[in-house]
Formats: structure tokens, sequence, C-alpha cells
């Protein structure tokens, strides 16, 4: 599964935990490298994240649903009312997936490949929307910074500024993100989760607890 | 694989005035309180920018200093943030006292304070269904429908230690409630978004517990929104084991009065005048009662008009020599005068006699009447094993005291509650004085 490589910047080994990584950020010269075919190709540079106090990490494990899960990467978006983290994970060794840490609320959620997703101009607070059957309602519109990423991911995604997103909740605990941040919207449904229900392992430590 | 170092707490000084400032909350934390100058300071700036300054009229001491350490449902929390928040309702201010609770895996969740009351408090995390059920507001969540309380605007009056959010003193919220006691819903809405937390009512000892914080807690004052009933809960089983027993105690009875065996036992018919100069008293021949001990109807029909007779009446074991003595007065009266006809007494009579056991026995009958009366004809019947009412119906009496007596408490306690809401109940009649 690790594709033995190297950073084209600083020449740093790349080891890859996803065989199917789109981007990953070298650890060392925090070089943004994108597979182009069988090489890799520096197209920026992360600046130093700011300090912020997930308790998760890159190699965090844990389960959701009886699926083991492993995070392997990470974007990290702030907005007026602080910032949350958006963990990438890798399901059963194949899928990928995301753990979102917003403050120490968690969720789960998936990319959800659905055509006539309703365009930014249209989508207010208070609005309903039926995917897949269910019923969600826009709870919320957040226009946030992206503030850097790090380790893999499965598209490209280093060169942004303010996205948007639109946050729907259902009424049995199930939520959706409508992610703006390409011309082409993107939706993830997926469910608010405990993080003890998450069996986490390899966790970040914090000094005194 | 990440190399960053753990997060550590932050030792920092007031830019304002000097003061140490703490931050427990990592990078959660937006705002953070110098406790001695009341300056809001921007945590996110490394030079601590001061936000905003505000007048306390008082220096609240929070209950549960900040910086304690308490174990709620397992999980240890530390107290890093404390607001009061007010709501005004009829020209009279309303405070109560919010902690925010912090653990950096779990997150956050708060304990508030009203007069004693206390809920922990977490962030709900699926979004209410709100609609009315006749015609209060009711919001339903995790398969539970909650009862609107109130709805109030609530401004932030004071504040220490920090916060994950920009706290301002005086910024003002819509929060409405619903209840479904031990639990409540809340909801808080800020311009365009609205968050929702779940609530649930605990002793203010447990709080003490948890913090092991030393003394006691203050002592609740009247009924919080969502209190649980110390009537209401057991109030249902109450009602339920007393229904259980009344129909028992109506399957005795019919099984009683079915299987009562309500033998005729003796019977005789007899003269008596009291101008005869006779012995008035006789015994009769013996019968016999049979089964186990139990109750004899004694009756006595005569053919008084307006008259009376005194029966003396003793029921003798021949085995024993056991007796039950007892006497019957029947009398009867009828006539008529300006309001009609009219009558008072009886020409029969019929008396119970507890506990017989079983056994040979025999009569011994005395009968008395005025010496000028022409006599009296009468009978006497005995029947063995017979079902009283009486003591079904007292046994079902005193199963509906503790059931009813409950309910009464409860429906006060509801009563006492509802009354801090938007839907006080209505007064009662005779008392006068609402304001308006």
């Amino acid at each position: 599964m690790s594709t033995p490589a190297n950073c084209p910047n600083c020449g740093a080994p790349i080891r890859f935990l996803w065989s199917s990584a789109v981007q990953t950020v070298c650890e060392f010269c925090h070089s943004i490298l994108v597979r182009r075919d069988v090489n890799l190709e520096r197209v920026g540079k992360v600046a130093d994240l700011p300090p912020d106090s997930s308790p998760i990490q890159i190699a965090t494990e844990g389960s959701y649903r009886n699926r083991a899960f492993q995070v392997v990467g990470r974007i990290l978006y702030e907005y007026e009312q602080g910032g949350w983290n958006e963990w990438h994970a890798i399901f059963s060794g194949s899928s990928s997936g995301w753990l979102s840490d917003a403050q120490a609320l968690y969720a789960v959620s998936f990319a959800a490949p659905i055509a006539g997703l309703p365009p930014v101009a249209s989508v207010q607070r208070g609005q309903q929307y039926n995917f897949n059957g269910v019923l969600y309602e826009v709870t919320c519109l957040t226009r946030a910074h992206y503030r850097g990423v790090e380790g893999e991911l499965p598209f490209e995604y280093w060169n942004k500024d303010e996205v948007l997103f639109a946050d729907l909740e259902s009424h049995d605990g199930r939520f959706a993100t409508l992610d703006y941040s390409d011309p082409q919207p993107q939706l993830y449904l997926g469910e608010m989760v405990e993080f003890d229900s998450l069996g986490l392992k390899n966790l970040r430590q914090f000094e005194g607890w | 694989m990440s190399t960053a170092p753990p997060p550590q707490v932050k030792s920092l000084s007031c830019p304002n005035c000097g003061a140490p400032v703490v931050i427990r909350g990592f990078a959660t934390t937006l705002s953070v309180v110098c406790g001695n100058c009341h300056s809001i300071l921007d945590a996110k700036d490394p030079n601590l920018a001061v936000l905003q300054q505000f007048q306390a009229a008082e220096r609240i001491q929070p209950l549960i200093p900040l910086g304690t350490r308490g174990k709620i449902r397992g999980d240890p929390y530390e107290a890093i943030g404390f607001q009061v928040r007010t709501i005004t309702a009829d020209g009279v201010d309303y405070s109560w006292a919010e902690y925010l609770l912090f653990n950096p895996y779990k997150g956050f969740r708060y304990l508030t304070e009203y007069h004693g009351h206390w809920n922990d408090v977490t962030m709900l995390r699926t979004l209410p269904e709100v609609g009315t059920s006749g015609s209060r507001p009711v919001a339903k969540a995790l398969g539970q429908t909650y009862r609107h309380f109130q709805t109030a605007d609530a401004r932030t009056t004071f504040v220490l230690g920090e916060f994950p959010w920009q706290v301002r003193v005086g910024e003002t919220v819509r929060v409405m409630d619903f209840v479904a006691p031990p639990r409540m819903l809340s909801s808080e809405t800020t311009g365009s978004e609205t968050t929702w937390s779940l609530g649930e009512y605990i002793d203010g000892r447990q709080v003490w517990q948890m913090f092991q914080l030393p003394g006691s807690p203050p002592r609740p004052v009247g009924v919080y929104e969502n209190q649980p009933s110390p009537f209401g809960a057991n109030l249902k089983e109450v009602w339920m084991v007393c229904l259980f027993f009344l129909a028992a105690l109506l399957a005795l009875l019919l099984f009683f009065n079915v299987f009562a065996s309500k033998d005729r036992v003796f019977s005789g018919s007899y003269f008596f005048s009291p101008r005869a100069g006779q012995e008035a008293s006789f015994v009769t021949d013996v019968f016999e009662l049979k089964g186990r001990t139990s109750n004899v109807e004694f009756s006595t029909r005569t053919d008084l008009n307006n008259n009376w007779a005194y029966f003396n009446y003793a029921l003798i074991n021949t085995d024993t020599n056991q007796a039950f003595d007892f006497g019957r007065e029947v009398s009867y009266y009828f006539g008529s005068d300006s309001d009609g006809s009219w009558t008072e007494g009886g020409q029969n009579d019929t008396a119970m006699v507890p506990s017989v056991p079983s056994g040979h026995y025999y009569l011994r009958v005395e009968p008395e009447m005025d010496a000028n009366a022409a006599g009296v004809t009468y009978s006497i019947s005995l029947r063995r094993d017979v079902p009283t009412w009486s003591y079904f119906l007292i046994a079902a009496l005193l199963l509906l005291v503790p059931p009813i007596f409950l309910t009464f408490r409860s429906t006060g306690f509801e009563q006492a509650r509802w009354r801090e809401s938007d839907y006080p109940p209505a007064v009662s009649s005779g008392s006068s004085g609402d304001d308006d």
C-alpha cells in the first residue's frame, strides 16, 4: 500500500498511507504535492497552521458503524466563531470519508454523488431539500477561510481562499453539508457522532489531561 | 506522525491591568475575561487585544470556582467559563448562572443554576421538529415531545473565564424553552443562527459531589421549569397498583358472592302477647352451623303496626356453651299530617353476627312489648356465610386514599411549575388581584 516516492522539493521520502491519494503534503518542507501520473508535482507550500486543539491527528484510528478507519489528512477552516477540521479518513482501507471536529463536536460524512444540487445563489437558511429520500433543512450558512491542509486528500485542494458551506440537518439526527468551494457544488451526507462511539486510538495528548 | 507538541495551559497577563489571565481551553478559546478589571480579551490575538470592558454592579463569585475539575458521567470536565444571563419580565430581572465545562476530547457542556436548581446541558445533536399541539408550541426530538414553557430575550450580564465564542456583556439572544421533566430543550437564536441544547435537571448535591465542593449547595427555591415532580414520577404506578388491588378486591367480592353458601340454617314463626302472662322466653330446637367460622345473618320479620317490640336473642353453642347475646328493637309507625303521610322505622330487621364457629346451636328468644300491646306475630330466620359488602367498600375507599392524595399534591406541583411559564394556570375562583 505504501508507494515509495521522494519530495521533488527537498528529496525527503514521501510515504502514502492511502494508495488512492491525489494530494499530500511533505512533512519536512510543507510542499503541497499532487500526483500527476506516476510523478509528484509540487504545486505550492502550506503556510504554518495556526495552533489548534483537535484531539485527532494524522494516523488516529477508530471505527464507525463497524468499519475501521484511519485518519490520513485534513483540511483546516476558520470562521468568525472559531475553526474546525475536516479530517480525511480511509474506511476499511479503501473508501474515503470525513470526520469533522468543530470544537469537539464530531460528525462523520461521506461524499454523496447526487446531481442537480442547489446552486449557491439559491441556498438560504430554513430551506428544505430532499436527498436520498430524507428531508434536510438548511440550519446554517458558514463563510469560512481555508487555512491549510495536512496529509493525504482524495482531491487537489490548496489554492482556496473564502469558501461557503451550507449545513443541513434532518429531524432524525442526520446532517448534510453543501460544499461550494468549487464551481460544481459537492454534497456530503453523514451524522453527528459521540466521541466515545468512535473508539479512537492514537489521539493527541493534552498537557494535564 | 504529527510533530506538534501537546497543547498547554497558557498563563498570560491582562494588557489593561497586568493581572494574570489563564487560558485552559487551548485553541478552542476565543475570548477570555480578566477577572480583575473585567476586560474581555481576544484570545486569538498574541497581545490579547481588549475587545470590551464591562462594569459589574457586583463581583459575582461562581459557586464552582473556575479551574475546578469534576467528573460528569464518568468523564473529567474543567470549569473554564462563567456567565450570568438575565431576562426581564414585567419589569423584574431574573438571572441565572451558566458554567462552561471543558474536556479536550469530549468537548463542552454546561451546568446552569437558578435559585439552587441545576441543569446538565449538552448541545443537541439533532434538529428538533417544532410544531403545535393544541394552541401551544411543542418540540419533538429523540422520540420525546417537549412542551413550550417560555420565550424570552436573555442578555449576558456578567462573564468570567473563557469562552469558545466571542462573548460580550450586553449581548442578547432569544431563548425558547421546551420542557419534558426532567429534560428540557432550549433554542438560542442570534441573528440567523439557531442552536439547540438539551438540559437534564440534576440535584445540587450531585453537583457538589461531582466537583468535590466544600459545604452544601444552595437550597432550591420554588419549582423549576423542568424539575421532576416528586409526586408525578410514580403517580401512574400508584394508580396502577391501586386499580390492580381494586380489581382484585372486586374479584374477591364476586368470588365470595358466588361461593358463599348463604344457607338458611334456621327459621321459625312465633306469636307473642304481653298480656298472656306467660313466660316470654323460649328456646328453639338445635340446628347445625357448618363449614368455616363465618358470619350469621339474623332476620326478624314482624307484623308490627304503630308499635314496637324488643327481641333479646342468644345464639348458644351446645358443645361449648359459648353464647352470642344481642338485642334488636323493631318498631314501625305511620300516619299523616299537614305534610302528608309519613312512616318511621320498619317491620323487619336484619343483624349480622360475625365470626361464628361451626357447631350445634340453639336460640334463646325473649320478646318484650308494651304491656298494653295486643301482641306480635314474627318470624326469625338465620342464614350462614353471607358476604358483607361494607368491608369491601371500606377497603376500596382506603385503597383510593393514597393515589387521590398524591394526585392532589402532584397537581399542586405542576401548577407551581407552570405559574412561571408563558402559560400560567388559571387562578382558582375567589382570588383576585391579577396583574395586568
